[in-house]
């Protein structure tokens, strides 16, 4: 890996020296763990840790639940109550991967949300924020079909009103339905497709984040000034950085701990309390839920989605000049995918010259407008499409676009940056380490 | 898009004929302190045994248990009844034997029977089912904090039964309860908008327990209110079996944890503290 100037692994005995002229495994490693980190993260830079503790808890714990799941409509529901009742542990075991999948989603916002503040998008970071974004969509996919697959009522509901919204796409939404489903609508075929790929996603996920690890260990972390580490020599690398093991991988052990104790406790004091009670009914084909509502990390984009209907002037609009092709369902579902790929495309929409959202005066209300937002969207997303909420969902979701399209553009032109500190090593004097004198 | 069908599915979701739902149905949940409620809460073995009189002599005459193994009765955190008890609770059912292809008497290792009749919902897991009865829209504080869950909800829906209202047709179907909200509502008891001016509605099934519907073996007096808060309990068992041994896993990981979370944060402090220019401590 280049990058930071570091030490590299160097085989010493003969039998290293046999591996390594062989499969230089052991010096890949020696780099990953080794690598120099800038030193003042903070912690808001515990989340990968977290997510890729995240993805291995719910890949062993899923492991463990397919022994004794059947994916069939007939037993899905009852294997579930099996594992409840009579698999030793079972309950246990469902109950860390449902909550396993609440905080899989906790912590992944929280990773964004700190990207977008930091700038950890700008170049040249973009491949990483890419990647990232496409191991999000993977992780909504993997999260959806598995909140199917317990074939209660919401599983089932749920999944007849997402599939649906391919439906809605013009010409081959219906088609392109069928061949989701496997048929006209929501039955076993679905059931066992989604299954199977409830199973594989995982794994796409984990070569994904492989590639998000190797894209950023190659231009380094960004870190909360955003000024680069010093890659004139390695003295000056060294001034700016720790090796990650021990200085990172402790730190985020730590916070890992702190975090699985509120974990335990959801587990095993609430663990229905982010779930839904609809969920203890068998899926139903004749009987509808009175109201149908995603699990909470879905929401701000499910308000999104409903954000839209026939009276919204841009959707009369855009149905009168693309001859109806685009109605009021087609737009909530491009509007939807429209409001992820934006943030997807910050690195080029952002003009600003300074990474940190600390050194922006003017950026830090607007991205805090935006936390807040998402917030207001996740709540407006649960509650039913009648009287204020809609217009508080498009209020909300005008704001979301706005601040990707309009303000993230704008501000690097009208805003005056603060001055952010020349290197990490005198940000981390300032900050983290005041006893310390700077250096020189 | 949703809301027309599920306004005309709710109609058949609900129990009860005739009206159809209206927003804002109010019901009466009474909060109530079970012995299973909050982080430390466990299963009260003598309630959870009257609890299962009251549900083979009373409910057990419509509704089933289709998930729930007889044998379980005798686990501990449960019921705990001797195994020679649940041998004898369990001959009293007959299960159909697919290898056998007749009927024969249950043993500890088959379920209890499924519902008998068509409309009686199964209540293996109705108090899971019902912790939603506020709806999706709620927070979930008040079960959070007050435990408001599934089973006062049950409670609530047993003692709930009144008599009708002044405003109701003399010919409504079922029985007036404040504690359901998804059955039959007359238009007469709406005002102009649509609100209803009584909580509860109607539901399909008459009052189930009465004062002294059972004789308790150990003597507790059967008021309405007991057999109700037993048959709740009862009912949470059933629908959560495991919650003791849940809990005391979730509290063994939360100790261990935290002790983990002291020992890191040292080691941590430690390591750190050259580089931060503090002493070694």
């Amino acid at each position: 890996m280049s990058g930071i100037p570091h030490d590299h692994y160097e085989p010493t005995t003969s039998r290293e020296k046999w591996l390594h002229s062989r499969l230089p495994i052991v010096g890949l490693m020696y780099d990953t763990i080794m690598i120099p980190t800038p030193k003042n993260l903070n912690y808001m830079w515990i989340w990968g840790i977290v997510l890729t503790f995240c993805l291995v808890l719910q890949i062993i714990t899923g492991i463990v639940l397919v022994m004794h799941y059947t994916p069939h409509v007939d037993m899905a529901f009852s294997s579930i109550e099996h594992i409840m009742r009579n698999v030793n542990g079972g309950h246990f075991i469902r109950y860390l991967h449902m909550n396993g999948a609440s905080l899989f989603f906790v912590a992944v916002y929280l990773h964004i949300f700190r990207g977008l503040y930091y700038g950890s998008y700008k170049a040249p970071r973009e491949v990483t924020w890419i990647i990232g974004m496409l191991i999000y969509l993977l992780m909504m996919a993997t999260a959806f079909m598995g909140y199917v697959l317990p074939w209660g009522q919401m599983s089932f509901w749920g999944a007849t009103v997402i599939t649906g919204l391919f439906g809605a796409i013009p010409f081959v939404g219906e088609s392109l339905q069928m061949w989701l489903l496997g048929g006209p609508s929501v039955d076993n075929a679905t059931l066992t497709r989604f299954f199977s790929l409830h199973y594989l996603l995982p794994f796409v996920i984990a070569a994904l984040v492989a590639l998000h690890i190797w894209a950023f260990h190659t231009t380094g972390n960004n870190n909360p000034t955003g000024v680069e580490v010093r890659r004139t020599s390695k003295a000056d690398a060294e001034k700016d950085t720790l090796p990650f093991w021990p200085y990172f991988v402790i730190k985020d052990l730590f916070a890992l701990a702190v975090i699985m104790v509120i974990f335990f406790a959801v587990v095993g004091f609430m663990p229905n309390y982010l779930g839904h009670a609809d969920n203890y009914i068998e899926a139903d084909p004749l009987v509808t839920p009175s109201h149908i509502v995603p699990e909470w990390y879905f929401l701000p984009f499910y308000a999104i989605l409903r954000a839209f209907d026939d009276t919204v002037w841009i959707v009369q609009f855009t149905s009168f000049i693309t001859g109806g092709i685009i109605d009021a369902k087609f737009f909530g579902v491009l509007a939807m995918f429209g409001s992820i790929a934006v943030m997807a495309l910050a690195p080029w929409l952002d003009t600003s010259s300074v990474r940190s959202g600390r050194y922006r005066p003017m950026f830090k209300w607007w991205f805090a407008l935006l936390v807040v937002d998402f917030i207001i969207l996740m709540w407006v997303g649960a509650r039913p499409a009648e009287g204020i909420y809609p217009v508080i969902a498009l209020i909300g979701t005008a704001y979301w676009f706005a601040y990707f399209l309009v303000i993230l553009p704008l501000l690097g032109v009208i805003e005056k940056p603060e001055p952010a500190p020349a290197t990490i090593e005198e940000d981390f004097a300032a900050h983290v380490a005041p006893s310390q004198a700077p250096a020189e | 898009m949703f809301k027309k069908t599920g306004i005309a599915t709710l109609t058949a979701l609900s129990l009860s004929a005739g009206g159809a739902m209206a927003a804002g149905a109010e019901r009466h949940i009474e909060d109530r302190d079970f012995s299973f409620e909050g982080p430390f809460g466990a299963f009260d073995q003598n309630q959870l045994q009257r609890g299962l009189k009251v549900y083979t002599e009373v409910c057990a005459a419509c509704h089933g248990l289709e998930y729930v193994p007889l044998r379980t009765l005798g686990d501990e955190g449960g019921p705990n009844l001797p195994a020679d008890q649940v041998r004898a609770y369990a001959s009293q059912y007959e299960v159909y034997d697919e290898e056998e292809d007749e009927y024969r008497e249950a043993t500890p290792p088959d379920h209890f029977p499924g519902s008998q009749l068509e409309n009686a919902p199964d209540l293996s897991l109705m108090a899971k089912k019902r912790t939603g009865f506020e709806g999706p829209y709620g927070t979930g504080l008040a079960q959070l904090f007050k435990g408001m869950g599934g089973s006062e909800y049950i409670y609530s829906l047993m003692v709930g039964y009144e008599d009708a209202p002044d405003c109701a047709p003399d010919d409504m179907d079922g029985s007036y309860n404040v504690a359901f909200g998804d059955g039959g509502f007359p238009e007469e008891c709406e005002d102009e908008d649509g609100n209803h001016t009584v909580p509860g509605s109607w539901i399909n099934m008459a009052q189930p327990i009465q004062e002294g519907s059972v004789e308790y073996d150990d003597g507790t007096e059967a008021t309405l209110e007991q057999q109700a808060e037993d048959v709740s309990a009862f009912l949470m068992w059933t629908a959560e079996p495991k919650m003791m041994a849940r809990k005391n896993a979730g509290l063994t990981g939360v100790i261990f944890l935290t002790v983990l979370s002291v020992l890191l944060y040292l080691t941590n402090k430690r390591i750190w503290a050259p580089v931060k220019g503090k002493k070694d401590s």
